[in-house]
This record gives structure tokens, C-alpha cells and sequence, in this order.
């Protein structure tokens, strides 16, 4: 076993290191990201910082639970839950003990449009670290065993998403608003369908996604581009070049639908749709410094300060925005008594109504302008949340320079922009209304 | 832990060193073993002795009796400022519970010179991010901004520990959004609600076992009167903790400390922290929880053990050895034997909360795959440990463990707001700076002999046993259908 371990010297090294190189980068304010290519072509985006010795690399493959085939929804996500479970000559067991023994991690798991994956390692374990990957991603077992021991766990999910409020709530929302489109599979896929998934189902559906194409990786921390190089070709190269994902259509979610469902709890969850806006349309900044005034991250926003901070109706209120592939919702949420859940409802779609019909002031774009732009620092404090980002730019296609760009998009919004996706987005729209609690008297 | 104003509250779970104790103990006590895996870490020999937490860090105090405690981290130009009170649920006076999480929440109303809530609306206009929370030991609010702004959010801090104003206009709704608060985490989750449970009756005399957020009645008569009584006697600088970590310098919060915390004066002096001792109790003590809502079963044994802060040498780190070697990861005692070996649970694991004033708690837990029962649960449970306490550990299992805790406490280095936590949770529950910086060298001394010992001591007695359970008759009152979605990459997506 000490073998695998780093030695005292080089261990001792790293904690002494961390926080010695200091006052050298600046993040968000110049974030250098460097584009790598290794010898077989696989590319990377890179952010070198050696402060702390960590190495954090995330990457996606396209195609998610929408590649599900019809009839073995939940493939992809158990796809996710397994490659991880053994790999190469290593069983499950022995997969998980090495990477504990090493004290890396890696894991994977699935959107709707992409299968996402992530390594965490220290330095002295790079190269160890990256042959377990290299293992996972390229040949992962599926051995009936852990197979079916993560088929178990995630039907207990399922189970568990029955009666979860939100969950519900969610599912609903699904259904009323995606309709026949994939979208409205649910990722975890039902008891049943899960039930009948095999591992030669996996090995197709691993086939059919882990390819070259479409492939984004974002790496941060304590390592040049010299030593990713080989690194990438060791986990990504030997991929196909392609793969066969089913092609999936864009659409607009429908709307107008209102539906209760009853659950024995002490409380109403709410949650309003509308259809909201995807990544790459024009006005998309305008529509998230309008859902931040309208709902967003703050303790500022419309919705929290009409719901809570006046009525004292719900612990939480806000709306957000959840651009997809091939399409994007808004969606508010609330949780309430249950014989305040009317007035609730009407309160929040009072919100959208008077953001649709005046929209904010000047002074109201102007607190969320610096709101926006003031926090981006916040989201390149670790590696970890730089690397997601990394592999966030690329798959929205937002190009290399967004970091800098990002911030006078938002300064180039203006009052008309945001009242008129408001308008847009907004009026004369009768949102879908999902409400799961105690039966409705 | 009860953050105060998350709008939604997705917590995960974070295994990061001794982070863990204070942070995730109630967080990831039913989190299938999958779900938990993301950032396991370990194993091995040859750590060094003489890590150090955060090198770097510097402490002083104030004149008035505040500590200070700065962490330079210069990758990005931000700071992380925490301020934290030596006050928690477990200091509220009798028939109050909740008062110390109602009054985090009432903090955010308003002072003389920024009513209002002016402050939350300065830090939003400078793009600040902001929080609270409330646990049995502290309380602490802070502030995530870009470094320019950290002097005023350290004037705005300092003016709010002694000009709160509060009115029942501002207090009656804030109430009934608690009430909310309580009825959305507690009462609408049979899992919250055994562990509320479980505390009444694992602390029967001592303050633990009311539950931080307060008893339903008891929040219902919290009023103005109670909320600013319980801030006048604690809120005062003597009894508080400032933690900067991030892009700045010990010389530069130490003037603009001295010009704004410097400048409130010690307005009480709570004393020495002297609760209700916990008698030791014969008989079984065991609780079940039952509810159709309830999909996934569990059982969850308790015994309540030394912390950080009470436990002699070496104990607390045996503890956390012990923890680690039979139910810390995928290799840990309980999951081999039980999930993968057995095949008989989707789950099981130890905790060790180390993070307490007064004593922490240790606790065993498993969830039954289908087919298996709680009752087989317990068996294989009790199997386990009667197997580690007549047997103990082998050398290769405590050097595993050592190695996974030492590793974590390096990648908590990548984040300044878990190092600050970690820092200000720690003091605050009555540790010291040395304690927390020498803690990998603690572990790394810890043996075998230790951590049977340990076991033996503490574990030889009859645990509290929690028990989650289905209502056997219970059929799902709605479709089986699934969540919208169970990852997101939204919040990169602007």
C-alpha cells in the first residue's frame, strides 16, 4: 500500500506550499485561460494556478437523459452512477478502494442534454488519477453486481420522489409543460423502466455518447499545459471520433395548465412555469437581469420581498431561469400554508404580471446591473468552480474571451431591453400553476 | 445549522476534513451511499506530522474583546467576511426555544442609521452575497463581496451588533415566515422529524435537545421583547469572532477593525457557558417515526461522546479515526460488510460530530435494501461494532483513515469560505486556534490502541436508537413519477 501513497517529504511540502505563492493571479478580474491541444487533438481549456496544490478537471460529453431510447428512460443516469463502479481489471470494490486510498475523486452524472464528469486530485496523485479516469471513461465494467446495486439505489429515489413535495412539484411541471417532447422523461427514469435496464444497454448507451465530438473539458489548478497534454490523450484519445445521439427538436413548453396534487404534508409547495429563454438567444442577458429583479438570487427581488418580506407567506420566493438545449423555462417557487396557498399564488403571478405590463425603473436595472456585475468575482474562489465553468463556456458555445466580455454585456442592458423581454417572455402568457399539498377544500 | 434566507435549501453534503463534524452532521445521515460519493477521499502512510491548517492565518484581539482572525487567500479578489457570535439554541432561556434563530433572522431588519434593511440592499448593490445561520453553539452572518467593499460591510456589521431596532411590524411577519421555515424543513420531513426526536430524548436534561429551530409553541410567542433581551445579553463584542479570509492583509483589517468593531463597546458580559449537565440514564431509550411519506427506511444508533472541545489528548481525533474505519467510505467496515458484502443495505455509515461546546454525539447508521428489515439492520449493525470492540482496528485501517482526513483537510484549502467556516465554528464552539491548526498533527498521532480505547469508553453502553419507518399499509398517494431534474449546471450559465 506505500507504494501508492505520496511521500512524507512531498506531502509535507504541499500543506507548507499552500498560500506561499501568493498575490500572483488574478482571478475573474483576468483570469487567464489557455486553450491546450494535446498530440491527438484532444482539447482542453486550462487555467494554471499553483496556490493550492489541487487539480480539478471537469469535463461533458453531449447527449443526456434525452438519449435515453423509449422504454429504458433512466439509462443514462444509471450510466452515470456506473461508470464509476469498476473499470478495467478493477472491480467496484477495487475501483472505490484505490480511489480512497489515493484520495482522489471522481464522479459523473447527467443533465437533460449532457453527461457531466469530474476529477478532484492532489498533485503528487496526477498520474494515478488520471488512469483511473482513463479507466472509468474508457472502460468501465458494468458488472451485474454494482449494477444492480445502483439500480437498487436509484429506485429507492424514485420511491423517495413520490412523496417529496418538490420532486412532485417538478414532475408535473414536466409533464404539463414538455408535453411529448424527451425533456418530459424523467432522468431517474421510473421503477420499472429502470428495472429492466441490462449492462449491455449500458454498453450501448456508452458506445453511443462517450465520443470525441462534442466533448468539453475544463481544467484549474496545479499544472501546466505540458503535463495536461499527455494527460488528455490518456483518458480522451482512444474515444470514437463520433457518436450516435438521436437528434432532438427544439420547442416551446406549453403553458395554461393548473394542477393539484395532494400530499398529507403541513404545507403547499408552489410552482409557477412560463417558457423562459436558451443560452444562445440575443436577448438572454436582458432576461436574466429582468429574472433577478423579478426573482433572483437576492433578498432584494420582487418576489421575496412580496411573498416574505411583507406576508410573511413562504421561507423561500424567487423565480429562475433554466435554459436548456431546446428550450428554457421560468420558474417561481414557494412553499406555504395550506389555506394561504391561493393568496400565494396570486401574489406571484401579481410579480409577473406587473413586470410584464411596467417593468422595473431605472434605478431598480441600475441595483441589479452592479448586483450582477459586482458578484461575478464570487464565482472563482475555488478550482473547482472555475473548472465547471470552464466546461459551462464551451458547451454554450460563449468563446474563449467571456470572462471579459461577460461583464459590459450586462452594463449594455437597458431599461427597454428588459421590458421588452418582459414582454416577451411575460405577458399575455397564462403560466402553468403546479400546487402539491393537503387536498384542496 | 439553519441558514437563515437561502431561497431554497439544497444543502449537499460535504466531506471535507474536520469540516464535517460542525457542518454536514444532520445533512448526510440518510444520503444513499451514490449520492455521497462525490468527494470521498483517502489512504495510507507516510503523512507528515507537522501540518499545518491555513498557515497563514493570523489572530489578535481587540480592546473591547473581539477576536479577530485573518486568512490571506489572494486568487481571486474577493473576501469572505463572518462574523460569529458565541450563542446558540443551546443559550436560550427555558420555554424560549428558537429565540437565537429568530433574532438571526430579525438582525437582517434594521438598525437606527440603516433601517430598513439598508444593509441587505447595500451588499445586493454591490454585488455582495449574504447569509446566516444558527446552530446549538453560534450563531453567524457574513458576507461574501468583491475586497473593496470590506470595509463597509465591517462598518455595517459593527453598527448592527449594538443598534438593532426592531418593531412588531417587522417582527409579527418575520415570525410566521419561521413558522414556514419550521413547517418546510421540519414538519414536512419524517427524516427532520426523527431527528428532532432523537435529540429530545438523547439530551433530556441538557439544552441539545430542543431542536435549534424551536418547538412550534414556543416560536409562536417569540415576540420583539424576547428577541432583543436575548440580543442584549449576548450580542457584544467580547462575546464575538470576526474571520476575514480572502484577498487581503492582517495589517489592513487590523486598522479598519479598530475603526469599526473597535468602536463598539462591551455592552454585556455573558459569562462562563455553564449548561445543564446530561445525567447518565438507565433503560432502553428508542423512538420510530412512522409515516406513508416515509419510502426509505432507516436506523440510526446515537451515544453521545466527547467533542473537540471536552474530550481529552487524543480522544476527539480517535473518535473521528474510528468514525472514518467503520463507516467513513467505501471501504469503511459498515459498507463493506453490510452494503456490499451482505448485500442487504442501500446504505450505512458512522458520523462523528466533533463540533460542540458540550459533548458531541457519535453515531451508526443503514438503511434496508428491499426485501431486508430495520430489525436485520440493527442486528448486522451491532455485529460490527461488537466485531471492532472485542478485535479492534488493524494498523492498515487507522493509516487509511489518517491519510483521508489529512487529504481532506487539504482540498478544504481550496475554498476561503469553508476555511473560514471551519475557523470560525471551531473557536466558537470553545477551541483555539492552535487546536484547529495542529488538528492533522493530532490525528496523525492517534494508533490503534487509541482508537479501541475510544470505542470501548465510549461506544460499551447502549446507543439511542432511531428508527424511520414506512406505515406498513401505505400505498403512494400520487403517480410514480420522477423530479424535473437532478442536476443542473444553471447557476455557470451567465
Amino acid at each position: 500500500m506505500a507504494k501508492t501513497l505520496p511521500a512524507n517529504a512531498a506531502f509535507r511540502a504541499l500543506l507548507i506550499a499552500t498560500f506561499a505563492l501568493v498575490g500572483l493571479t488574478r482571478l475573474a478580474q483576468a483570469v487567464e485561460i489557455q486553450k491546450v491541444v494535446s498530440p491527438k487533438g484532444i482539447e482542453a481549456w486550462l487555467v494554471e494556478d499553483h496556490t493550492v496544490p489541487i487539480v480539478a478537471m471537469n469535463f461533458s460529453f453531449e447527449g443526456g437523459s434525452t438519449q435515453d431510447p423509449q422504454g429504458k428512460e433512466g439509462l443514462t443516469r444509471l450510466l452515470a452512477a456506473t461508470m464509476d463502479e469498476g473499470a478495467g481489471h478493477l472491480t467496484s470494490e477495487a475501483f472505490q478502494a484505490r480511489l480512497e486510498e489515493l484520495a482522489v475523486s471522481i464522479s459523473f452524472s447527467t443533465g437533460k442534454d449532457r453527461l457531466f464528469g469530474s476529477m478532484r486530485t492532489l498533485t503528487p496523485t496526477l498520474t494515478e488519477a488520471g488512469d483511473l479516469l482513463a479507466l472509468a471513461v474508457n472502460d468501465p465494467r458494468f458488472d451485474p453486481t454494482p449494477v444492480e446495486r445502483m439500480k437498487t439505489q436509484l429506485a429507492t429515489q424514485i420511491r423517495r420522489n413520490e412523496t417529496s413535495p418538490d420532486a412532485l412539484a417538478g414532475r408535473s411541471l414536466a409533464n404539463a409543460m414538455f408535453g411529448e417532447h424527451p425533456y418530459s422523461r424523467p432522468t431517474l427514469g421510473t421503477e420499472e423502466t429502470l428495472g429492466g435496464l441490462t449492462a449491455a444497454d449500458l454498453d450501448a448507451q456508452h458506445t453511443r455518447m462517450l465520443a470525441r465530438e462534442g466533448l468539453t473539458i475544463g481544467v484549474v489548478g496545479a499544472i501546466d499545459a505540458k503535463t495536461l497534454e499527455p494527460l488528455l490523450d490518456k483518458v480522451f484519445a482512444a474515444l470514437p471520433e463520433a457518436g450516435d445521439l438521436q437528434p432532438v427538436a427544439d420547442f416551446v413548453p406549453a403553458t395554461g395548465e393548473k394542477v393539484h396534487r395532494d400530499l398529507e404534508i403541513p404545507q403547499t409547495t408552489i410552482f409557477v412555469g412560463l417558457p423562459g429563454i436558451t443560452r444562445d438567444d440575443p436577448d438572454y442577458q436582458a432576461a436574466y437581469v429582468m429574472n433577478h429583479i423579478l426573482g433572483g438570487g437576492t433578498f432584494t427581488s420582487w418576489m421575496y420581498e412580496e411573498v416574505r418580506e411583507k406576508r410573511g407567506l413562504s421561507y423561500g420566493a424567487g423565480t429562475s431561469l433554466s435554459p436548456y438545449e431546446h428550450t428554457g423555462l421560468l420558474v417561481g417557487s414557494a412553499a406555504t400554508r395550506a389555506d394561504r396557498a391561493a393568496e400565494t399564488v396570486s401574489v406571484m403571478l401579481a410579480q409577473i404580471q406587473r413586470m410584464a405590463s411596467e417593468g422595473p425603473g431605472e434605478d431598480e436595472l441600475k441595483l441589479a446591473k452592479q448586483y450582477i456585475t459586482g458578484s461575478y468575482p464570487l464565482r472563482f474562489d475555488s478550482s473547482g468552480k472555475i473548472a465547471r465553468q470552464l466546461v459551462a463556456l464551451q458547451n454554450a458555445d460563449l468563446g474563449i474571451d467571456y470572462f471579459d466580455r461577460r461583464n459590459s454585456e450586462i452594463e449594455a442592458v437597458t431599461l427597454e431591453d428588459v421590458k421588452r423581454v418582459a414582454r416577451r417572455l411575460l405577458a399575455d402568457k397564462e403560466p402553468t400553476v403546479i400546487t402539491v399539498g393537503p387536498a384542496q377544500g | 445549522m439553519i441558514p437563515t434566507k437561502l431561497p431554497t435549501s439544497r444543502v449537499i453534503p460535504h466531506r471535507i476534513g474536520k469540516a464535517i463534524g460542525a457542518v454536514a452532521f444532520t445533512a448526510f445521515l440518510l444520503v444513499p451511499a451514490a449520492e455521497a460519493s462525490s468527494d470521498r477521499t483517502n489512504s495510507g502512510t507516510g503523512v507528515s506530522e507537522d501540518i499545518i491548517i491555513a498557515p497563514n492565518l493570523e489572530t489578535f484581539h481587540l480592546d473591547n474583546g473581539l477576536q479577530v482572525v485573518v486568512i490571506p487567500d489572494h486568487r481571486a479578489p474577493v473576501v469572505t467576511h463572518m462574523i460569529w457570535y458565541k450563542v446558540g439554541a443551546a443559550d436560550e432561556p427555558e420555554g424560549q426555544s428558537g429565540v437565537a434563530h429568530f433574532l438571526e433572522h430579525l438582525m437582517f431588519k434594521g438598525t437606527r442609521s440603516h433601517p430598513d434593511g439598508a444593509f441587505s440592499k447595500m451588499i445586493a448593490e454591490r454585488g455582495g452575497q449574504e447569509n446566516a445561520f444558527t446552530s446549538t453553539d453560534y450563531t453567524a452572518y457574513y458576507q461574501r463581496v468583491a475586497k473593496e467593499h470590506l470595509p463597509l460591510m465591517m462598518a455595517l456589521e459593527a453598527d448592527r451588533m449594538e443598534n438593532l431596532v426592531l418593531s412588531k411590524e417587522v417582527v409579527d411577519p418575520e415570525r410566521d415566515v419561521v413558522l414556514e421555515e419550521r413547517r418546510s424543513r421540519v414538519d414536512s420531513e419524517p427524516g427532520s422529524r426523527l431527528r428532532e426526536a432523537m435529540n429530545a430524548i438523547t439530551f433530556v436534561n441538557h439544552p441539545y435537545g430542543s431542536p435549534i429551530i424551536g418547538w412550534q409553541s414556543e416560536i409562536e410567542a417569540l415576540n420583539e421583547d424576547s428577541a432583543l433581551a436575548f440580543y442584549d445579553r449576548f450580542y457584544t463584542p467580547n462575546n464575538a469572532i470576526l474571520v476575514v479570509a480572502g484577498d487581503v492583509g492582517v495589517d489592513e483589517v487590523r486598522s479598519l477593525a479598530a475603526e469599526t468593531y473597535g468602536k463598539v463597546a462591551r455592552r454585556a458580559e455573558p459569562g462562563e457557558r455553564i449548561r445543564p449537565a446530561e445525567p447518565p440514564l438507565s433503560g432502553e431509550r428508542r423512538i420510530a417515526v412512522s409515516d406513508p411519506r416515509v419510502r426509505q427506511e432507516s436506523i440510526t444508533q446515537n451515544w453521545i461522546v466527547p467533542s473537540q472541545t471536552t474530550g481529552p489528548g487524543k480522544t476527539p481525533e480517535a473518535l473521528d479515526v474510528l468514525a472514518n474505519i467503520l463507516g467513513g467510505g467505501p471501504t469503511s467496515r459498515l459498507h463493506k460488510s453490510l452494503v456490499l458484502d451482505k448485500e442487504a443495505a442501500l446504505s450505512a455509515g458512522a458520523y462523528y460530530q466533533d463540533g460542540a461546546l458540550d459533548d458531541g454525539r457519535f453515531g451508526l447508521y443503514a438503511s434496508p435494501r428491499p426485501g431486508h428489515t430495520l430489525e436485520e439492520m440493527e442486528t448486522l449493525v451491532e455485529a460490527e461494532l461488537q466485531k471492532l470492540l472485542d478485535d479492534g482496528v488493524s494498523e492498515e485501517e487507522v493509516e487509511r483513515a489518517k491519510h483521508s482526513m489529512i487529504s481532506g483537510a487539504i482540498y478544504a484549502q481550496d475554498s476561503q469560505s469553508t476555511l473560514a467556516r471551519l475557523f470560525g465554528s471551531s473557536l466558537a464552539s470553545g477551541q483555539t486556534v492552535e487546536d484547529i491548526q495542529t488538528w492533522p498533527s493530532q490525528v496523525m498521532a492517534v494508533t490503534r490502541e487509541d482508537v479501541l480505547d475510544a470505542a470501548r469508553t465510549y461506544l460499551s453502553g447502549p446507543p439511542v436508537v432511531g428508527e424511520l419507518r414506512m406505515e406498513p399499509t401505505a400505498a403512494p398517494e400520487t403517480a410514480p413519477e420522477t423530479a424535473l431534474t437532478d442536476d443542473a449546471n444553471h447557476e455557470d450559465r451567465s
